[in-house]
């Protein structure tokens, strides 16, 4: 068989397969994500079958999910979002940060990976899937609630912090000294900046740059923008993600809405095959030994997380049991936490025992965090009654 | 009536208020144009015992069904001084031989002395509509006559 035949065929198992496995994973209400990771694992290094003819295509392949990963993610949320829900949750965005990043970095410091691994893993457990949450929110009719505003506003606050958060990643993974360290700091937050104001006061016009009636073309602009910009960012060393993620924040009204539209099967193609990558790379023989890390990590940063939701909501004024479904339903950790890793590892500043660790947490995360999400207001009613709240009415039959 | 509106960043905006028996009612409006209803739930005000996706047409109905009878209601009450004058709902059914034909084909202030003072659709009050404003069906007319004329007015929207 020929070079390209076989490759096709490679190519044609794999989309396949992760087709299987994502019709299993909505059969059983759970996020995909950890199945195309489990897929990974099963093959590549160490796995089954070795998928080599196809690696240069599926790298790159795996570098532009990310890259869309981070467009429609910045396509979801208006500039005017951004500051409203900036400034509804600053406070409970930093207690966020310091009591999920903490569990992350001491693991990592226990172990002996290092300031940078220590960095790396703070942004692994620090890390709330908004896809995850969001999709939770609304299986559970959950939008209409007084705690999801506050829920919804702290992903915001996540998704700016890693705004900041990935480029000061990146130039530390490419070993810049501290000097350089803070002028990469310096230089995204004045991108940052300059980039929220003009999508503020000029997002029209990048939006109408990119914008056209026909789709394909509209397709073509959108994508070869989002690579351009990405690509750029990438060479001054501000991470290609973040890159894109401020390119879809610029584009906003109705051209976002038909971007995300036109835009939501090719990400979730090419981001399925960024986990598979992530997977493929890393060593399934590496788990097992760091399999009691990330149960402690899954514990502890569950604990964190509902501590956060509870705290923020109930500075909203909202009630008992909302509190608990809000910090429950911030449990789930997935595509940028994988994100986060996936960086460390290609950049090759990280021990191989980082991915296998935030593999196996990911893993954890992504099943706990929708449970935890479900089985949350059950619970909570039923500690509240042994507590002697009994007169509180039972759970109406209708909820 | 105190209407709060909350943006749901990512989602889109929930615009909800509270009733006198503390319920809370409202409509999430998804960014792509979705409608959810919402109603709390009794023992625990921050939640929602429904959240109901509606299509448009589902949304309108439901808006005339409620705010239908309110303009009815306003309009008895102004009339009220006036012996012999009604105010009526008259629906446009799909089987409705006016189903996509005019006011003015109707001929309705002619053979029955019924003025049609609003059409509510989907959700929305069109006053004093013109003798070429178009029926769809699911339409309601709000009609003010005496109570034979309105008789009349029905048959006729009915049969033609």
């Amino acid at each position: 068989m020929d070079h390209t035949a076989l490759s096709l065929i490679e190519l044609g198992a794999v989309f396949f397969g992760l087709g299987v496995l994502g019709r299993l994973a909505g059969k059983i209400g759970l996020s995909p994500i950890p199945l195309y990771l489990l897929g990974g694992l099963a093959f590549g290094q160490g796995g089954l079958i070795p998928l080599g003819d196809i690696g240069s295509f599926t790298h790159l392949a795996s570098e532009i999910g990310v890259v869309l990963l981070l467009l429609l993610l910045g396509l979801e949320y208006s500039a005017a979002e951004l500051f409203t829900g900036l400034k509804r949750s600053w406070s409970a965005g930093l207690l966020d940060i310091v009591l999920n990043a903490a569990p992350g970095v001491a693991v990592a410091l226990l172990l002996g990976w290092g300031m940078i691994g220590a960095i790396v893993m703070g942004g692994v457990t620090y890390i709330s899937s908004s896809g995850i949450i969001a999709k939770v929110l609304g299986d559970l009719g959950r939008l209409g609630n007084r705690e999801t505003p506050v829920i919804l506003s702290i992903l915001v606050f996540e998704d700016l912090a890693m705004a900041l958060y990935l480029p000061i990643l990146t130039a530390l993974l490419g070993g810049v000294s501290f000097l350089g360290g803070l002028e990469a700091v310096g230089i995204s937050l004045l991108v940052i900046t300059v980039v929220l104001v003009i999508a503020l006061r000029y997002g029209r016009y990048v939006s109408a740059i990119v914008d056209s009636d026909d789709r394909e073309v509209f397709l073509l602009k959108v994508l070869g923008a989002a690579l351009l910009v990405a690509g750029l960012a990438s060479a001054m060393q501000v991470s290609a993600a973040v890159g894109a993620f401020l390119l879809g924040i610029a584009i906003s009204g109705s051209t976002a809405h038909n971007a995300t539209r036109l835009l939501e099967p090719l990400r979730d193609l090419f981001a399925a095959v960024f986990f598979v990558v992530f997977g493929l790379n890393t060593n399934p023989a590496a788990i097992p030994p760091v399999l009691g890390w990330a149960v402690l990590l899954a514990v502890l940063t569950t604990l964190t997380k509902i501590a956060t939701g509870w705290w923020a909501a109930r500075r909203q004024s909202v009630g008992k049991l909302g509190r608990a479904r809000a910090g429950a339903a911030l449990v789930a950790r997935g595509e940028f936490s994988i994100v986060i890793a996936g960086l460390a590892v290609s950049a090759g500043a990280v021990v191989d025992e980082l991915a296998a660790l935030a593999t196996a947490y990911v893993l954890l995360m992504a099943i706990l965090g929708p449970i935890a999400a479900r089985v949350v207001e059950p619970l909570a009613r039923g500690f509240q009654r042994r507590r002697g709240h009994g007169h509180e009415p039972a759970t109406s039959s209708a909820g | 009536m105190n209407v709060e509106v909350t943006p749901l960043p990512g989602i889109g905006v929930r615009k909800d208020f509270a009733t006198r028996n503390g319920r809370r009612i409202g409509v999430v409006t998804h960014r792509d144009g979705q409608i959810e209803l919402i109603v709390s739930k009794s023992d625990d005000p921050d939640a929602c015992l429904a959240s109901l996706p509606l299509t448009a047409d589902e949304a309108g109905a439901l808006a005339n069904l409620l705010g239908a009878p309110q303009l009815v209601a306003q309009l008895t009450e102004e009339h009220r001084e006036v012996p012999g004058i009604n105010t009526k709902q008259l629906p446009i059914k799909s089987n409705s031989p006016f189903d996509g034909r005019t006011l003015g084909d109707t001929a309705m202030r002619t053979r029955t002395g019924v003025s049609v003072v609003a059409v509510m659709r989907a959700g929305q009050v069109h006053p004093s509509p013109t003798p070429d404003f178009t029926f769809t069906a699911g339409d309601v007319l709000v009609a003010v006559g005496t109570s034979e004329g309105l008789e009349g007015a029905l048959k006729i929207l009915k049969n033609g």
